[in-house]
Protein backbone atom coordinates (compact mmCIF):
# COMPACT_ATOMS: atom_id res chain seq x y z
CA UNK A 1 0.00 0.00 0.00
CA UNK A 2 1.01 3.32 -0.63
CA UNK A 3 1.96 5.63 2.68
CA UNK A 4 1.87 9.30 2.99
CA UNK A 5 4.16 10.61 5.75
CA UNK A 6 2.06 13.50 6.81
CA UNK A 7 4.83 15.07 9.01
CA UNK A 8 6.57 15.71 5.61
CA UNK A 9 4.36 16.38 3.01
CA UNK A 10 4.69 20.07 1.34
CA UNK A 11 1.39 19.31 0.35
CA UNK A 12 1.93 20.69 -3.00
CA UNK A 13 -0.20 18.46 -5.13
CA UNK A 14 2.92 17.21 -7.48
CA UNK A 15 1.46 13.41 -6.87
CA UNK A 16 -1.87 14.25 -7.17
CA UNK A 17 -1.44 15.64 -11.12
CA UNK A 18 0.16 12.44 -11.38
CA UNK A 19 -2.12 9.91 -10.07
CA UNK A 20 -4.04 7.94 -13.43
CA UNK A 21 -6.81 6.69 -10.44
CA UNK A 22 -7.64 10.30 -9.17
CA UNK A 23 -7.04 8.51 -5.92
CA UNK A 24 -5.32 11.11 -3.83
CA UNK A 25 -6.94 14.13 -2.17
CA UNK A 26 -5.87 17.65 -0.91
CA UNK A 27 -6.70 20.83 0.72
CA UNK A 28 -4.76 23.28 2.18
CA UNK A 29 -2.63 21.28 4.55
CA UNK A 30 -4.40 17.66 4.67
CA UNK A 31 -4.13 15.27 2.03
CA UNK A 32 -5.03 11.41 1.97
CA UNK A 33 -5.38 8.82 -0.20
CA UNK A 34 -8.56 6.58 -1.35
CA UNK A 35 -7.85 3.52 -0.72
CA UNK A 36 -10.33 1.82 -2.58
CA UNK A 37 -9.23 3.83 -5.65
CA UNK A 38 -5.65 3.39 -5.12
CA UNK A 39 -4.04 0.48 -7.37
CA UNK A 40 -0.90 0.91 -5.57
CA UNK A 41 1.29 1.62 -8.91
CA UNK A 42 3.35 3.88 -7.31
CA UNK A 43 3.87 6.42 -9.77
CA UNK A 44 3.12 8.90 -6.78
CA UNK A 45 6.05 7.85 -4.50
CA UNK A 46 8.35 8.16 -7.99
CA UNK A 47 7.50 11.86 -8.68
CA UNK A 48 7.31 12.96 -5.14
CA UNK A 49 10.16 15.82 -4.96
CA UNK A 50 10.83 15.40 -1.15
CA UNK A 51 10.34 11.38 -0.49
CA UNK A 52 6.67 11.97 1.67
CA UNK A 53 5.11 8.70 -0.14
CA UNK A 54 6.47 5.51 0.67
CA UNK A 55 5.55 2.27 -1.15
CA UNK A 56 4.25 0.01 2.08
CA UNK A 57 4.83 -3.56 1.74
CA UNK A 58 3.00 -4.83 5.04
CA UNK A 59 0.17 -2.19 4.28
CA UNK A 60 -0.18 1.08 5.81
CA UNK A 61 -1.11 1.23 9.86
CA UNK A 62 -0.86 4.38 10.62
CA UNK A 63 -3.94 6.93 9.76
CA UNK A 64 -3.72 8.37 6.25
CA UNK A 65 -4.70 11.47 7.12
CA UNK A 66 -2.61 14.08 7.34
CA UNK A 67 -3.91 17.35 9.64
CA UNK B 1 -22.53 36.58 -2.23
CA UNK B 2 -24.73 35.63 -4.63
CA UNK B 3 -26.66 32.13 -5.16
CA UNK B 4 -25.54 32.32 -9.18
CA UNK B 5 -22.64 33.79 -10.90
CA UNK B 6 -21.90 34.24 -14.57
CA UNK B 7 -18.38 32.80 -14.38
CA UNK B 8 -16.39 30.95 -11.06
CA UNK B 9 -13.23 30.57 -11.06
CA UNK B 10 -11.67 28.21 -9.22
CA UNK B 11 -8.06 29.19 -8.23
CA UNK B 12 -6.32 32.32 -7.39
CA UNK B 13 -3.18 32.07 -9.19
CA UNK B 14 -2.11 34.65 -11.99
CA UNK B 15 -4.50 32.29 -14.18
CA UNK B 16 -7.51 32.31 -12.56
CA UNK B 17 -7.13 35.73 -11.66
CA UNK B 18 -6.28 37.28 -14.92
CA UNK B 19 -9.68 34.68 -16.02
CA UNK B 20 -11.68 36.47 -13.27
CA UNK B 21 -10.33 39.93 -14.03
CA UNK B 22 -11.01 39.86 -17.57
CA UNK B 23 -14.36 38.46 -17.81
CA UNK B 24 -15.18 40.86 -15.14
CA UNK B 25 -14.31 44.14 -17.04
CA UNK B 26 -16.81 42.62 -19.69
CA UNK B 27 -19.60 43.17 -17.52
CA UNK B 28 -20.28 39.71 -16.60
CA UNK B 29 -20.65 38.31 -12.81
CA UNK B 30 -17.34 36.78 -11.49
CA UNK B 31 -16.66 34.71 -8.17
CA UNK B 32 -13.08 33.03 -7.57
CA UNK B 33 -12.78 30.56 -5.41
CA UNK B 34 -9.30 29.69 -3.50
CA UNK B 35 -8.75 26.96 -1.25
CA UNK B 36 -6.04 28.34 0.43
CA UNK B 37 -6.48 30.99 3.63
CA UNK B 38 -4.47 33.74 1.25
CA UNK B 39 -4.12 34.57 -2.31
CA UNK B 40 -0.58 34.28 -3.23
CA UNK B 41 0.69 31.76 -0.44
CA UNK B 42 2.48 29.32 -0.42
CA UNK B 43 4.43 30.15 -3.47
CA UNK B 44 5.49 27.44 -5.29
CA UNK B 45 7.17 29.11 -8.18
CA UNK B 46 11.40 30.21 -9.21
CA UNK B 47 9.59 33.51 -9.47
CA UNK B 48 11.63 34.76 -12.83
CA UNK B 49 9.73 35.82 -15.39
CA UNK B 50 10.36 38.12 -18.92
CA UNK B 51 9.34 41.85 -17.82
CA UNK B 52 7.13 41.85 -21.17
CA UNK B 53 5.41 38.29 -19.75
CA UNK B 54 4.16 40.35 -16.20
CA UNK B 55 3.89 44.05 -18.32
CA UNK B 56 1.25 42.75 -20.78
CA UNK B 57 -1.24 42.39 -17.36
CA UNK B 58 0.21 44.74 -14.61
CA UNK B 59 2.95 47.25 -14.17
CA UNK B 60 6.01 46.52 -12.83
CA UNK B 61 6.15 47.60 -9.20
CA UNK B 62 9.08 47.40 -7.27
CA UNK B 63 7.12 46.43 -4.29
CA UNK B 64 6.63 42.75 -6.16
CA UNK B 65 10.34 42.48 -7.89
CA UNK B 66 13.12 40.79 -5.99
CA UNK B 67 15.37 41.80 -8.45
CA UNK B 68 15.63 42.52 -11.90
CA UNK B 69 17.61 40.24 -14.17
CA UNK B 70 20.08 41.43 -17.06
CA UNK B 71 22.09 38.00 -17.43
CA UNK B 72 21.57 34.69 -18.00
CA UNK B 73 24.70 32.09 -16.90
CA UNK B 74 25.11 28.70 -18.24
CA UNK B 75 27.16 26.52 -15.69
CA UNK B 76 27.69 23.29 -17.78
CA UNK B 77 28.76 19.98 -16.29
CA UNK B 78 32.32 20.75 -16.19
CA UNK B 79 31.96 23.93 -14.43
CA UNK B 80 32.56 26.51 -17.70
CA UNK B 81 30.62 29.07 -17.33
CA UNK B 82 28.99 31.20 -19.91
CA UNK B 83 27.55 34.64 -19.26
CA UNK B 84 24.87 35.37 -21.97
CA UNK B 85 23.51 39.01 -21.20
CA UNK B 86 19.65 39.42 -21.94
CA UNK B 87 18.16 41.69 -24.58
CA UNK B 88 15.24 42.28 -22.66
CA UNK B 89 15.33 42.62 -18.99
CA UNK B 90 13.66 40.17 -16.50
CA UNK B 91 12.81 40.15 -13.29
CA UNK B 92 12.46 37.70 -10.01
CA UNK B 93 9.50 38.54 -8.12
CA UNK B 94 7.98 38.26 -4.84
CA UNK B 95 4.89 36.29 -5.80
CA UNK B 96 3.14 36.71 -2.50
CA UNK B 97 2.51 40.21 -2.85
CA UNK B 98 2.55 39.92 -7.08
CA UNK B 99 -0.68 37.59 -6.92
CA UNK B 100 -2.07 39.43 -4.78
CA UNK B 101 -1.78 42.85 -6.76
CA UNK B 102 -3.37 40.76 -9.55
CA UNK B 103 -5.91 39.53 -7.24
CA UNK B 104 -6.86 42.98 -6.51
CA UNK B 105 -6.80 44.65 -9.82
CA UNK B 106 -9.22 41.69 -10.50
CA UNK B 107 -11.34 42.96 -8.27
CA UNK B 108 -11.13 46.57 -8.82
CA UNK B 109 -12.56 45.08 -12.41
CA UNK B 110 -15.72 43.45 -10.16
CA UNK B 111 -14.44 40.24 -9.57
CA UNK B 112 -15.43 38.26 -5.91
CA UNK B 113 -12.86 36.19 -4.25
CA UNK B 114 -13.77 33.83 -1.15
CA UNK B 115 -10.70 32.26 0.03
CA UNK B 116 -10.46 29.08 2.47
CA UNK B 117 -13.13 27.88 -0.06
CA UNK B 118 -12.39 24.19 -1.08
CA UNK B 119 -14.02 23.30 -4.32
CA UNK B 120 -14.88 19.07 -4.07
CA UNK B 121 -17.24 18.40 -6.80
CA UNK B 122 -19.32 20.02 -10.10
CA UNK B 123 -23.07 20.51 -10.40
CA UNK B 124 -24.08 19.29 -13.77
CA UNK B 125 -27.43 20.09 -15.85
CA UNK B 126 -27.81 17.87 -18.82
CA UNK B 127 -24.48 16.79 -18.94
CA UNK B 128 -23.48 20.26 -18.91
CA UNK B 129 -21.09 22.07 -15.94
CA UNK B 130 -23.68 24.15 -14.07
CA UNK B 131 -21.43 25.40 -10.90
CA UNK B 132 -19.54 23.79 -8.28
CA UNK B 133 -20.12 22.52 -4.69
CA UNK B 134 -17.32 23.48 -2.15
CA UNK B 135 -16.48 23.47 1.54
CA UNK B 136 -15.68 26.87 3.29
CA UNK B 137 -15.76 27.07 6.72
CA UNK B 138 -16.79 23.24 7.49
CA UNK B 139 -20.10 23.56 5.81
CA UNK B 140 -20.50 21.95 2.23
CA UNK B 141 -22.25 24.59 -0.05
CA UNK B 142 -22.82 24.66 -3.73
CA UNK B 143 -23.31 27.47 -6.37
CA UNK B 144 -24.23 27.74 -9.58
CA UNK B 145 -22.83 29.09 -13.11
CA UNK B 146 -23.10 29.45 -16.16
CA UNK B 147 -19.20 28.73 -17.42
CA UNK B 148 -16.67 27.31 -14.42
CA UNK B 149 -13.14 28.17 -15.47
CA UNK B 150 -10.69 25.56 -13.86
CA UNK B 151 -7.58 27.49 -12.52
CA UNK B 152 -6.90 25.05 -9.52
CA UNK B 153 -3.32 24.29 -10.84
CA UNK B 154 -0.93 21.35 -11.01
CA UNK B 155 -2.99 19.06 -8.93
CA UNK B 156 -6.12 19.79 -11.07
CA UNK B 157 -9.49 17.87 -10.44
CA UNK B 158 -11.91 19.56 -11.58
CA UNK B 159 -11.22 19.15 -14.84
CA UNK B 160 -11.35 15.57 -14.93
CA UNK B 161 -15.17 15.47 -12.47
CA UNK B 162 -15.86 17.36 -16.07
CA UNK B 163 -14.48 14.57 -17.88
CA UNK B 164 -11.51 16.11 -19.06
CA UNK B 165 -8.35 14.04 -18.95
CA UNK B 166 -5.65 16.09 -17.09
CA UNK B 167 -3.61 13.50 -15.56
CA UNK B 168 -0.14 13.79 -16.93
CA UNK B 169 2.64 11.19 -17.46
CA UNK B 170 4.90 11.19 -14.21
CA UNK B 171 7.96 11.06 -16.93
CA UNK B 172 6.76 14.43 -17.94
CA UNK B 173 6.05 16.24 -14.80
CA UNK B 174 8.94 17.90 -13.50
CA UNK B 175 9.29 17.40 -9.48
CA UNK B 176 10.37 20.14 -8.32
CA UNK B 177 11.94 21.28 -4.69
CA UNK B 178 12.93 24.85 -4.04
CA UNK B 179 14.83 26.66 -0.70
CA UNK B 180 15.18 30.80 -0.51
CA UNK B 181 18.52 30.65 1.22
CA UNK B 182 20.49 33.50 2.78
CA UNK B 183 23.99 33.72 2.64
CA UNK B 184 24.32 33.57 -0.69
CA UNK B 185 27.28 35.82 -1.19
CA UNK B 186 28.71 34.51 -4.32
CA UNK B 187 25.88 35.83 -7.10
CA UNK B 188 24.92 38.68 -8.75
CA UNK B 189 22.16 40.35 -8.41
CA UNK B 190 21.28 40.78 -12.06
CA UNK B 191 21.77 36.93 -13.10
CA UNK B 192 19.98 34.26 -13.32
CA UNK B 193 22.34 30.89 -12.72
CA UNK B 194 21.38 27.35 -14.79
CA UNK B 195 23.38 24.60 -13.94
CA UNK B 196 22.86 21.72 -16.68
CA UNK B 197 24.30 17.78 -16.32
CA UNK B 198 23.58 14.55 -14.75
CA UNK B 199 25.08 15.72 -11.42
CA UNK B 200 22.49 18.56 -10.99
CA UNK B 201 19.95 17.93 -12.26
CA UNK B 202 19.66 15.11 -14.96
CA UNK B 203 16.84 15.67 -17.40
CA UNK B 204 15.99 19.26 -16.17
CA UNK B 205 17.85 22.15 -14.82
CA UNK B 206 18.92 23.25 -11.41
CA UNK B 207 18.53 27.23 -10.80
CA UNK B 208 19.90 29.99 -8.86
CA UNK B 209 17.56 32.85 -8.74
CA UNK B 210 19.04 36.11 -7.03
CA UNK B 211 16.47 37.54 -4.49
CA UNK B 212 18.45 40.71 -3.32
CA UNK B 213 20.24 40.98 0.34
CA UNK B 214 22.44 37.73 -0.98
CA UNK B 215 19.84 35.45 -1.03
CA UNK B 216 18.24 33.46 -3.95
CA UNK B 217 15.76 30.76 -4.85
CA UNK B 218 17.95 27.81 -5.18
CA UNK B 219 15.96 24.50 -6.95
CA UNK B 220 15.60 21.79 -9.46
CA UNK B 221 13.22 19.93 -11.17
CA UNK B 222 13.67 16.34 -12.69
CA UNK B 223 11.58 13.86 -14.42
CA UNK B 224 10.05 11.27 -12.84
CA UNK B 225 12.35 8.58 -14.56
CA UNK B 226 15.06 10.67 -12.64
CA UNK B 227 13.25 11.06 -9.35
CA UNK B 228 12.14 6.91 -9.38
CA UNK B 229 15.95 6.65 -9.00
CA UNK B 230 17.08 9.86 -6.55
CA UNK B 231 14.50 12.74 -5.50
CA UNK B 232 14.71 15.83 -6.29
CA UNK B 233 15.40 16.93 -2.18
CA UNK B 234 18.38 14.62 -2.61
CA UNK B 235 19.90 16.27 -5.72
CA UNK B 236 19.16 19.98 -4.03
CA UNK B 237 20.90 18.31 -0.96
CA UNK B 238 24.13 17.53 -2.35
CA UNK B 239 24.48 20.75 -4.29
CA UNK B 240 23.87 22.52 -0.89
CA UNK B 241 26.59 20.30 0.78
CA UNK B 242 28.65 20.96 -2.13
CA UNK B 243 27.94 24.66 -3.11
CA UNK B 244 26.71 26.32 0.21
CA UNK B 245 27.16 24.56 3.17
CA UNK B 246 26.86 27.54 4.81
CA UNK B 247 23.63 28.64 3.55
CA UNK B 248 20.32 29.40 5.94
CA UNK B 249 17.48 28.10 4.56
CA UNK B 250 14.73 30.51 4.73
CA UNK B 251 12.34 28.55 3.21
CA UNK B 252 11.70 25.04 1.63
CA UNK B 253 8.62 24.25 -0.83
CA UNK B 254 8.05 21.14 -3.60
CA UNK B 255 5.65 21.30 -6.50
CA UNK B 256 5.46 19.37 -9.95
CA UNK B 257 5.76 21.50 -12.81
CA UNK B 258 3.76 19.85 -15.82
CA UNK B 259 5.75 20.30 -18.75
CA UNK B 260 4.13 18.94 -21.77
CA UNK B 261 2.55 20.17 -24.42
CA UNK B 262 -1.35 21.87 -23.73
CA UNK B 263 -3.78 18.91 -23.23
CA UNK B 264 -5.79 18.28 -26.38
CA UNK B 265 -9.08 19.29 -24.72
CA UNK B 266 -9.15 22.43 -22.12
CA UNK B 267 -12.99 23.15 -22.52
CA UNK B 268 -15.73 20.84 -22.13
CA UNK B 269 -19.46 21.93 -22.30
CA UNK B 270 -19.73 24.66 -19.37
CA UNK B 271 -16.33 24.80 -18.31
CA UNK B 272 -12.01 25.75 -19.30
CA UNK B 273 -9.63 24.98 -17.79
CA UNK B 274 -6.45 27.67 -17.50
CA UNK B 275 -2.75 27.65 -16.25
CA UNK B 276 -1.07 24.78 -15.19
CA UNK B 277 -4.73 22.83 -14.69
CA UNK B 278 -4.62 23.46 -18.61
CA UNK B 279 -0.97 22.30 -18.71
CA UNK B 280 0.16 25.62 -20.03
CA UNK B 281 3.72 25.85 -18.82
CA UNK B 282 6.45 26.46 -21.19
CA UNK B 283 7.78 23.14 -21.50
CA UNK B 284 11.00 24.20 -22.37
CA UNK B 285 11.48 26.67 -19.67
CA UNK B 286 8.96 25.14 -17.26
CA UNK B 287 7.83 28.78 -16.49
CA UNK B 288 4.27 29.17 -16.51
CA UNK B 289 3.32 33.08 -14.51
CA UNK B 290 3.32 34.73 -18.52
CA UNK B 291 1.82 31.99 -20.44
CA UNK B 292 -1.08 31.44 -17.43
CA UNK B 293 -1.74 34.60 -17.39
CA UNK B 294 -2.35 34.83 -21.30
CA UNK B 295 -4.46 31.59 -20.81
CA UNK B 296 -6.49 33.25 -18.50
CA UNK B 297 -6.96 35.98 -20.38
CA UNK B 298 -8.07 34.69 -23.60
CA UNK B 299 -10.49 32.06 -21.42
CA UNK B 300 -11.92 35.01 -19.16
CA UNK B 301 -12.60 37.19 -21.93
CA UNK B 302 -14.08 34.08 -24.18
CA UNK B 303 -16.56 33.67 -21.42
CA UNK B 304 -17.18 36.43 -21.74
CA UNK B 305 -18.64 36.82 -24.52
CA UNK B 306 -20.08 33.73 -25.09
CA UNK B 307 -22.36 34.98 -21.88
CA UNK B 308 -23.11 37.80 -23.31
CA UNK B 309 -23.97 36.76 -26.74
CA UNK B 310 -26.01 33.90 -25.23
CA UNK B 311 -23.70 31.61 -27.34
CA UNK B 312 -22.55 28.87 -24.54
CA UNK B 313 -20.92 26.58 -27.83
CA UNK B 314 -18.51 29.89 -27.84
CA UNK B 315 -15.99 28.44 -25.37
CA UNK B 316 -14.85 26.04 -27.67
CA UNK B 317 -13.21 29.01 -29.60
CA UNK B 318 -11.08 29.91 -26.62
CA UNK B 319 -8.76 26.31 -27.21
CA UNK B 320 -8.16 27.63 -31.13
CA UNK B 321 -7.42 31.11 -30.14
CA UNK B 322 -4.92 29.79 -27.19
CA UNK B 323 -3.53 27.39 -29.84
CA UNK B 324 -2.54 30.08 -31.63
CA UNK B 325 -1.57 32.44 -29.56
CA UNK B 326 0.93 29.75 -27.55
CA UNK B 327 0.01 26.47 -27.73
CA UNK B 328 1.42 26.14 -31.15
CA UNK B 329 4.93 27.37 -30.01
CA UNK B 330 4.72 25.02 -27.01
CA UNK B 331 4.65 21.90 -29.13
CA UNK B 332 7.82 23.52 -30.77
CA UNK B 333 9.31 24.09 -27.00
CA UNK B 334 8.27 20.62 -26.51
CA UNK B 335 10.36 19.20 -29.24
CA UNK B 336 13.39 21.06 -28.33
CA UNK B 337 12.94 20.14 -24.49
CA UNK B 338 13.04 16.29 -25.80
CA UNK B 339 16.25 17.21 -27.92
CA UNK B 340 17.99 19.06 -25.09
CA UNK B 341 17.18 16.76 -22.16
CA UNK B 342 19.19 14.08 -23.86
CA UNK B 343 22.47 15.17 -24.29
CA UNK B 344 25.05 13.81 -22.49
CA UNK B 345 27.34 15.59 -20.10
CA UNK B 346 30.06 15.98 -22.45
CA UNK B 347 27.69 17.63 -25.22
CA UNK B 348 26.41 20.50 -22.21
CA UNK B 349 30.45 20.80 -22.20
CA UNK B 350 31.20 20.91 -25.86
CA UNK B 351 27.88 23.43 -26.42
CA UNK B 352 29.90 25.82 -23.46
CA UNK B 353 33.22 25.36 -24.74
CA UNK B 354 31.73 26.56 -28.40
CA UNK B 355 30.14 29.69 -26.99
CA UNK B 356 32.74 30.89 -24.81
CA UNK B 357 34.46 31.69 -28.22
CA UNK B 358 32.15 34.22 -28.70
CA UNK B 359 32.51 37.59 -27.66
CA UNK B 360 30.00 38.14 -24.56
CA UNK B 361 28.73 40.96 -25.84
CA UNK B 362 27.74 38.95 -29.53
CA UNK B 363 26.03 36.12 -27.32
CA UNK B 364 22.02 35.96 -26.99
CA UNK B 365 20.06 33.03 -26.30
CA UNK B 366 19.79 32.24 -29.80
CA UNK B 367 23.15 32.12 -30.22
CA UNK B 368 23.52 29.32 -27.56
CA UNK B 369 20.53 27.17 -28.94
CA UNK B 370 21.86 27.86 -32.48
CA UNK B 371 24.86 26.37 -30.90
CA UNK B 372 23.29 23.86 -29.19
CA UNK B 373 21.70 22.63 -32.28
CA UNK B 374 24.95 21.69 -34.16
CA UNK B 375 24.86 18.87 -31.80
CA UNK B 376 21.29 17.51 -33.09
CA UNK B 377 20.72 19.25 -36.12
CA UNK B 378 17.06 17.73 -36.47
CA UNK B 379 16.09 20.10 -33.72
CA UNK B 380 17.40 22.92 -36.21
CA UNK B 381 13.75 23.40 -37.74
CA UNK B 382 12.49 23.58 -34.52
CA UNK B 383 14.31 26.41 -33.82
CA UNK B 384 14.16 27.69 -36.86
CA UNK B 385 10.08 27.78 -36.43
CA UNK B 386 10.43 29.33 -33.25
CA UNK B 387 12.50 31.97 -33.90
CA UNK B 388 10.68 33.21 -37.16
CA UNK B 389 7.10 32.55 -36.29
Amino acid sequence: MIEILPDKCDFCGCCVGICPEDAIELKEAEIKIIEQLCTNCSKCVWSCPIEVLKFNRNGAKNNLNAK
Amino acid sequence: MQNEYDIIVVGAGPAGTMAARFAAEMGVSVLVLEKDRDVGYPVRCGEAVSKAGIEEFIDSDPKFIASVINKFSFIAPDDTEIIIPLEEEGYVLERRIFDYELAKSASEAGAGFLTRAYVNGLLFDNGRVSGVKFEHQGEQKSLTAKIVIAADGVESRVGRWAGLKTHIDFRDMESAVQITAAGINDINNDTCYFYFGKEYAPEGYFWVFPKGNHSANIGLGVGGNIGKKKSALSFLNDFMRKKYPQASVLTTIAGGVPCTPTLNKIVAPGIMLVGDAARQVNPLSGGGIASGMIGGSIAGTVAAESIKQHKPDYILEYEKKWHDRLGKRHLIFNRIKEGIYNFSDEKFNDIAHAVSKVPVENRSIGKVFKTALFNKPSLLVDVAKVFLF
